[in-house]
Order: structure tokens, then C-alpha cells, then sequence
């Protein structure tokens, strides 16, 4: 952390339109520290970091490069000043060997040939820098979610980036995959490399960082040292206000069996399942990612070949027809919301009536188109969408808004039975509080909540009985006060089995 | 973008400020294929005098009608993330089986029109099985529909010679006289391909804005994956969309066959990428998730009267129609691409 910043932004605003999201912002990086940008999704994080990373150029201000004024006409001149944006949605060709990609569009040559070896030779060294063992002969598809990650990394150090921007490097990464990747950036800052990192996850930040910088609504509210700045603290400068509890309380279950699942089976991901679920009660879904929550609720809900029973109020319904599940009274919200949950290029009105079609269709063959804009303004209201206009795409939301009319959209199905599959993923902390309130809210309104998520506080806040998942089966249930971390991960890890794990 | 989006829609007054911007792009979207068939209609009528004469528009509309028929089925297929290759041999093939079928209903049944009704029948029953086979290759068995209607093209183009034995199916003359009404009459003087055209194009246009199929059908072509977990039943209504479309190619087959009164191995060359093409001209996106059915007879009609104007008009040569045709098509696509880029 010393030295002159490599890195600086003086006075960046940026105006989309008529709509201003960065006002006078400064930001600096200097060599050997890590710099964590933090805020809630639309506070300009993206566009800060857009702009550093030459994507986007500043409305008014500038940057500057060792204290050089700059300007970056695309994000090529920011790489070969080296500065490089990692981004969250990874930059690799699927189908193309690690070295390939490492490589793409600056392949070393001997004449018109490549130079495989030392190209190869050269990707080894980099991956061995970052302590990531990959063959650079594998194809970046056939690679671990962090792997990719590592090798987008290690393609950055290839361009001898001494600026890293790492756009939420952890949104995808499982608690420990997190550690392994925390470790590599404190090596980085070792080496004299400047890291801007955004998370949502203020416990990483308050880990890592050495410097914190808050932007909301597109103002720096806060830069200061990481030193002494607690989760909390962080949390109410992105917010602004103080922070009441983010949990609301929990209702009480009655004992009504909805839903009863018996030795469900999920070929590849999941083994002889079985739970129940009680009317008015939120039941948790813990497990390490990979462990198949989300294959088994897929299965449960009919979107996956599955094996088992499975009674929803009482009534047997056929696996693998989501539609009759639905029908049933059970609906299954996704956690990947750009691909399973939403139609980015469509209207509100049409992706919130989607699932629910069938009630905005009169005689069978004509949809109510007045019924459906009424439907989009009530849930606009009830969920506290925040829409530029009616007329909007759902890609135009940001992650929370989307998040929300995700939800609005499943509910207007009005389903007994709701799984909610990793919540709050990519979403700031308001639209968090918010979307914890509606779930309680289901459930003090007698509906039942299955929450899967990898975040454990989450898990356990909204809860009353968590079933925890490892490899594939469930490995257990923990219940009212014994929902803690350390009992869930014990389950998780498969600490608490008798038989000894086949290889 | 919770708070910057509070901001704007303060700055932006609600819906007055906020509601030009998108309809602008709209209309500008909605009235390219209009104004290029009006532009058309225009030329057409300042070349020739006899351009705009009942006669003529008759004669285009009615010519238009095999392939706008098609065209709307197209769309579906289109929007839906699909594309079918085939519907040319297919009506090849069903011309070729009508005829077969009702040749040989005259010894049971005799010159009747009761032995029309069920050649009919037939014509509607081939397309429908034949687009169900191209719809279960690609909805059961997962099959690229690319691949699946290429070869069903193929298919049906050989069967049709063979059944022709290399040369041409023909009606039984006394029979063709009974059916001829079909194409060349109708009631009010509009002759029937118009009538049936505009029937198919209303229903087809109010199935695709208003009813769960048409958005069933959006949907699939703009993401599966969100269709399937929006409980769309997809394989379901990918189906459909062939079967339609192998349904509509009888229909269409039905107004033909009167027309010339026999088929061969080159009837219907080349209907699959007229009808293509004016789908795609009407503003449907080629690889799915948005259709238009209007926009599909506007590109039919757009494509016809571009022929009809070279015939009437002896400035161009009408060999040079595939020629002006091809770059249309090129040049609608690139009007979409533009467009996507405002966005």
C-alpha cells in the first residue's frame, strides 16, 4: 500500500441519456493493495468500473495512469496500459483449450505456425503463479466454475496487468473455492499488483481489503481504510439508513404435511431423497454447491427425470411434468434468473403472466391484455418493483428489481407451495430485507417455503427446520436452536456419517 | 439500478415524457414493410395503367395465396426458434397424393364433389401427417430442424418424381373441370385462394398477438429454458407449430391443384424460401422469440408484386426477379440488425 496510485479516477461522471449515475467520483488504486468498491446494485459500481477498465469513457473527468491523464478509447488501450477487467460473466470461448483461450488473439507465431509448446509452456507458468493446476489442454467447458476463474485471472497476468478489476470474482464460488481465490489476490497484492475487488459479500471484503470505497446512487459516500469499518458499518453506508433487523420473524408452522417427498431419486445428482414440508413453515435447504439441492428441487418440481414419490397436498403427482406439479400447487423458482426465470427481451406484463397464462385466458383462446397490464401494476406495488416504465424489457431491471418480478411472476400462480432456489443471488442488501420479508409474509399467510441457498445466514434467518444436503443425499435435518453454522457444515461436509464414504 | 431508476422516472415525469421514446421506434419497426409495399403498389401503378385494374390485383393476390398460406405456418415455426425447409416438396408431394387419391375415388364414387371433399380431405391430412413427422424428429427426438426438414425436403421431392414415374401426375380431365371453380371462382367475384388466404392470415394474426399459443410460441423461440420453467409445454407446442405448418401446406395444396391440374417433381421448387423470405421481410426474427403474421403477408405481398411489376413493366428483365428478390431479403435483415442496434 504505498506509493503513487497506477490508477486514479478525477472527478468521472457519466450520464446515460438523461440519467446521471456517477456524480465527481474519485477513485485511486495504488500498487499492492487491495481496493474494495462496494454498493448496491445501481449505485454505479459497473459503470466505475466500466470506465477504468476502458469500456465506457467518462461524461466529464478523466483518469489518470502514473499520474499520466489518459484517456482509453477502448478497453484494448486500458490492457495494454495494463489494466484489465475480469468480468463476472467470463470472457471464455467454451469449446477452446485453456492455452487457446489464454492466448486469443495474440497467439504467439513462428511464421504463419503457432507456437503450441511454448505457448503451453507459458500457460503452465502462469497457472503455476496462481497455484491453479489445470491442464492448459483441457477445454475451458470441461472446467470448474472457479478454475474458469483462474483462468481468467492468469490470462490478465499474461497481458503483465499490473490493474486487476474483479467484478463480484466470488458471486459463484462456494465457500471454500472463496478462500482459495482470496488467497491468490493476497498473493497478487504481494506481488505489487493493484486489485479493485466488489462484492456483495461485506464479510470477504472486510477480509481482504485494504481500502473501501462506498458508492451510492452514484456519489463516493465513503473511502477509507478497511481497518476498523465492520460489516455493519459498510452495509448502512451502501444503504444510507440504519439497518433494522434484516431478518423478520419467523412464523410458526402448523402441522399439516403439503408436501411429502419418499426416496426421490435424481439420476447423476441426487440419491433416495425424502423430506416433508409443513403448511406455514420455511424449510432451509443447506449443502455445499454441488451437493444437488438444486437438482433434487428441480426433480421435485418436475423439470428433471426423476424416481420417487412425491405427494403435493395429498395427492400423488407424476414426476417429470412440471405442469401437472404446478397444477398440483407446487412452483419452483430458479436460481438462474437470466436463463430459467426470465425473458430479458420481453415485456413486464408478459413475463410476469407467463407461468400463470392459463388465468389470463379467456375462452381458452384469447389472453386479457387489460388484465394483464392491471396484473403488472398491482405486483409492481406489492413487490416494490422499481420500473422506469410499464413498457420496459425485463432486462432493463437491475438484478433486484428482476429478482422481484421473478417472484411476483411465480406467486401469481398462487401456489400452496413455493421453492425458492438461491433467493437473493446478485442482489443488494435493500432488495434483500425486502425479499425476506416477502418470504416470511408466505408463510405467515399459511403457504409453505422451501429456501435453497449456499448462504448460510440466509438459510438460517428465514428457517425453522434447515435439511442439509452432501453428495447427492440428504445427510440430515437440524431443527429450531440447533440451526447453527457449524452444526449445518458438519452435515455438509458429511462429517456426521456413520458409513465410511465410498472412494 | 433501484435508486438510479427512481431518479429517472422522477426526472422523466412519469409516462408523457416516457412513453414517445418507445413508440417512435415502434412505428418506425412497424411501418418499414408497409411503406415498401406501398412504395411498390406505387411504382406498379406509375409504370403500367393496367397495374391497379381488378383483373391484375386479382391475379396477384390469388398467386399469392399458395405461399402467403405457407407464410403465416412459417412464421409460427420461426418464432418458435425453428425453420422448416421442406414445405415446398411437402406440397409437391401432397399435390401429387391428392391427385393419386382422387383419380382413384372416381371409380367408387364417380365425377362428384363428394370425391373432391375427400381428395381435400386427403390434401389436409398428408400435410398434417407430414409436418407432424418434422415435428416429432425435432420436438421428440431432438433433431436441429435445419437438418430434419433438409432431409424431409429431399424426401418428399423423390417421392413426388417417383410417384410420377419421372413425369407428371395429372387430374382426370372431367374431374379437373368440377374442381377448376376452385382457384378461378368465388362468391362476390373474389376468387376463393383470396378468401381462404385472408382467413388463414386474420386467424393466424389473432393467434399469434392474442393467444397463449402465439406467445407460447415467442417465448420458446427467445429462451427454451425460461418456456420450460414457465411450465410451457415445449415440445408440445414446437410440434404444433410444424403440424400447422404441414396442415396450412395442404390448404395451400388444396387451392393449387385446380390451378394446373396435375404435379410433377418441380411443383412447389423453391416455395420454402419464398416463404421464408417473406416471413423474414415482415419483420419476424430468424432466429426466433419475435413474429409477425401481417408482416409475413405484407412480405408475400411484396414479393409477388415485385414479379408482377416486371412482367407488366418492360424496363428490367423478369428473369432478374430471384436477382431483385434475394437482395430484398438481404436488405430486410439488415433493416433488423440496425434496429437491434438502437436498442
Amino acid at each position: 500500500m504505498t506509493g503513487a496510485p497506477i490508477l486514479a479516477a478525477k472527478g468521472v461522471s457519466r450520464l446515460f441519456g438523461p440519467n446521471q449515475v456517477l456524480f465527481d467520483v474519485d477513485f485511486e488504486l495504488r500498487p499492492g493493495e487491495v481496493h474494495a468498491l462496494i454498493g448496491e446494485n445501481g449505485a454505479g459500481k459497473s459503470t466505475l468500473m466500466k470506465i477504468l477498465g476502458g469500456y465506457l469513457a467518462p461524461s466529464s473527468g478523466g483518469l489518470e495512469v502514473d499520474g499520466t491523464p489518459v484517456s482509453f478509447a477502448s478497453h484494448r488501450e486500458a490492457e495494454a496500459a495494463g489494466v484489465v477487467l475480469i468480468h463476472q460473466e467470463f470472457n471464455l470461448a467454451m469449446p477452446l483449450s485453456v492455452e487457446e483461450n489464454m492466448f486469443l488473439g495474440r497467439e504467439w507465431k513462428r511464421g504463419p505456425f503457432l507456437r503450441s509448446k511454448d505457448m503451453q509452456a507459458e500457460c503452465r507458468r502462469l497457472l503455476a503463479r496462481l497455484d491453479c493446476k489445470v491442464d492448459p489442454r483441457l477445454r475451458c467447458r470441461d472446467l470448474s466454475v472457479p478454475e474458469r476463474q483462474m483462468v481468467e485471472i492468469a490470462k490478465a497476468l499474461g497481458q503483465d496487468a499490473r490493474v486487476l478489476i474483479m467484478d463480484e470474482p466470488t458471486a459463484v464460488l462456494t465457500a471454500r473455492e472463496t478462500d482459495v481465490l482470496l488467497e491468490q489476490i493476497e498473493r497478487l497484492r504481494a506481488e505489487g499488483c493493484a486489485i479493485l475487488y466488489t462484492s456483495h459479500k461485506l464479510g470477504e471484503v472486510a477480509r481482504i481489503a485494504d481500502r473501501v470505497t462506498v458508492l451510492r446512487d452514484g456519489h463516493r459516500v465513503a473511502c477509507r481504510e478497511a481497518t476498523g469499518f465492520t460489516e455493519h458499518a459498510m452495509a448502512e453506508a451502501m444503504v444510507g439508513r440504519e439497518l433494522s433487523n434484516l431478518f423478520p420473524p419467523k412464523a410458526v408452522p402448523g402441522d399439516e404435511v403439503v408436501l411429502e417427498v419418499r426416496g426421490l431419486t435424481v439420476p447423476g445428482h441426487a440419491k433416495n431423497a425424502s423430506f416433508r414440508l409443513r403448511r406455514g413453515e420455511v424449510l432451509g435447504f443447506a449443502g455445499l454447491v454441488g451437493a444437488g439441492r438444486t437438482e433434487l428441487m428441480e426433480g421435485v418440481a418436475g423439470f428433471r427425470d426423476a424416481s420417487g414419490e412425491i405427494d403435493v397436498f395429498g395427492r400423488r403427482v407424476k414426476t417429470g411434468d412440471p405442469r401437472a406439479t404446478r397444477e398440483a400447487g407446487l412452483v419452483y423458482l430458479t436460481e438462474d434468473r437470466k436463463e430459467k426465470g426470465l425473458l430479458l427481451g420481453f415485456p413486464l406484463s408478459q413475463n410476469l403472466t407467463l407461468l400463470a397464462l392459463d388465468d389470463f385466458t379467456r375462452g381458452g383462446v384469447r389472453i386479457d391484455k387489460k388484465a394483464e397490464v392491471q396484473a403488472l401494476a398491482r405486483a409492481v406495488k406489492e413487490y416494490d418493483i422499481a420500473a422506469r416504465d410499464l413498457t420496459m424489457t425485463a432486462g432493463g431491471l437491475s438484478g433486484g428489481n428482476q429478482q422481484k418480478l421473478l417472484i411476483a411472476k411465480t406467486l401469481l400462480a398462487d401456489p400452496g407451495i413455493v421453492i425458492i432456489d438461491e433467493p437473493t443471488r446478485g442482489v443488494d442488501i435493500g432488495a434483500k430485507s425486502q425479499i425476506y420479508a416477502f418470504i416470511a409474509a408466505l408463510a405467515a399467510a399459511g403457504k409453505s417455503v422451501i429456501v435453497v441457498s449456499s448462504e448460510l445466514p440466509e438459510v438460517i434467518g428465514l428457517a425453522d427446520r434447515v435439511v442439509v444436503m452432501h453428495r447427492g443425499t440428504v445427510a440430515g435435518e437440524v431443527e429450531g436452536e440447533a440451526i447453527s453454522e457449524s452444526a449445518i457444515l458438519r452435515l455438509a461436509m458429511g462429517l456426521d456419517e456413520k458409513e465410511p464414504e465410498p472412494a | 439500478m433501484t435508486a438510479a431508476q427512481t431518479d429517472a422516472a422522477q426526472t422523466d415525469t412519469g409516462p408523457t415524457a416516457a412513453a414517445p421514446r418507445p413508440r417512435r421506434r415502434i412505428n418506425l419497426h412497424v411501418l418499414g414493410p408497409i411503406l415498401a409495399l406501398a412504395a411498390l403498389i406505387a411504382l406498379g401503378a406509375f409504370l403500367n395503367d393496367n397495374f391497379l385494374s381488378a383483373g391484375n390485383v386479382q391475379n396477384v393476390l390469388a398467386r399469392s395465396a399458395f405461399i402467403g398460406i405457407i407464410a403465416v405456418g412459417m412464421t409460427f415455426v420461426i418464432t418458435a426458434g425453428g425453420i422448416d425447409l421442406s414445405v415446398g416438396s411437402m406440397a409437391a408431394f401432397t399435390a401429387g397424393i391428392t391427385i393419386l387419391a382422387m383419380n382413384a375415388m372416381i371409380e367408387p364414387l364417380g365425377v362428384s364433389v363428394f370425391t373432391i371433399v375427400l381428395g381435400m380431405l386427403v390434401a389436409l391430412l398428408t400435410g398434417l401427417a407430414a409436418g407432424m413427422v418434422n415435428g416429432a424428429l425435432i420436438a421428440r427426438v431432438r433433431i436441429e430442424p435445419f437438418i430434419v426438414t433438409l432431409g424431409a425436403m429431399g424426401v418428399y421431392r423423390s417421392l413426388t418424381t417417383w410417384l410420377a414415374d419421372g413425369g407428371t401426375l395429372s387430374l382426370n380431365f372431367e374431374l379437373r373441370s368440377l374442381y377448376r371453380p376452385v382457384y378461378y371462382d368465388g362468391p362476390f367475384g373474389i376468387s376463393w385462394p383470396i378468401l381462404v388466404f385472408a382467413l388463414v392470415a386474420i386467424l393466424g394474426e389473432l393467434a399469434m398477438r392474442s393467444a397463449p399459443f402465439g406467445r407460447h410460441c415467442a417465448a420458446i423461440g427467445a429462451n427454451e429454458q425460461v418456456a420450460r420453467y414457465s411450465a410451457v409445454r415445449v415440445d408440445r407446442v414446437r410440434m404444433a407449430t410444424y403440424a400447422l405448418l404441414g396442415l396450412l401446406v395442404g390448404v395451400a395444396t388444396i387451392m393449387y391443384v385446380p390451378r394446373l391440374g396435375s404435379a410433377s417433381g418441380s411443383t412447389g421448387v423453391l416455395w420454402e424460401l419464398e416463404a421464408i423470405a417473406a416471413v423474414i421481410i415482415g419483420g419476424t426474427v430468424l432466429k426466433g422469440g419475435f413474429g409477425r403474421v401481417w408482416g409475413a403477408v405484407v412480405g408475400v405481398l411484396i414479393l409477388s408484386l415485385i414479379d408482377n411489376i416486371l412482367n407488366l413493366a418492360s424496363i428490367v428483365s423478369p428473369y432478374l426477379n430471384g436477382a431483385i428478390q434475394g437482395v430484398i431479403v438481404i436488405l430486410a435483415v439488415v433493416l433488423q440488425r440496425e434496429r437491434k442496434a438502437e436498442d
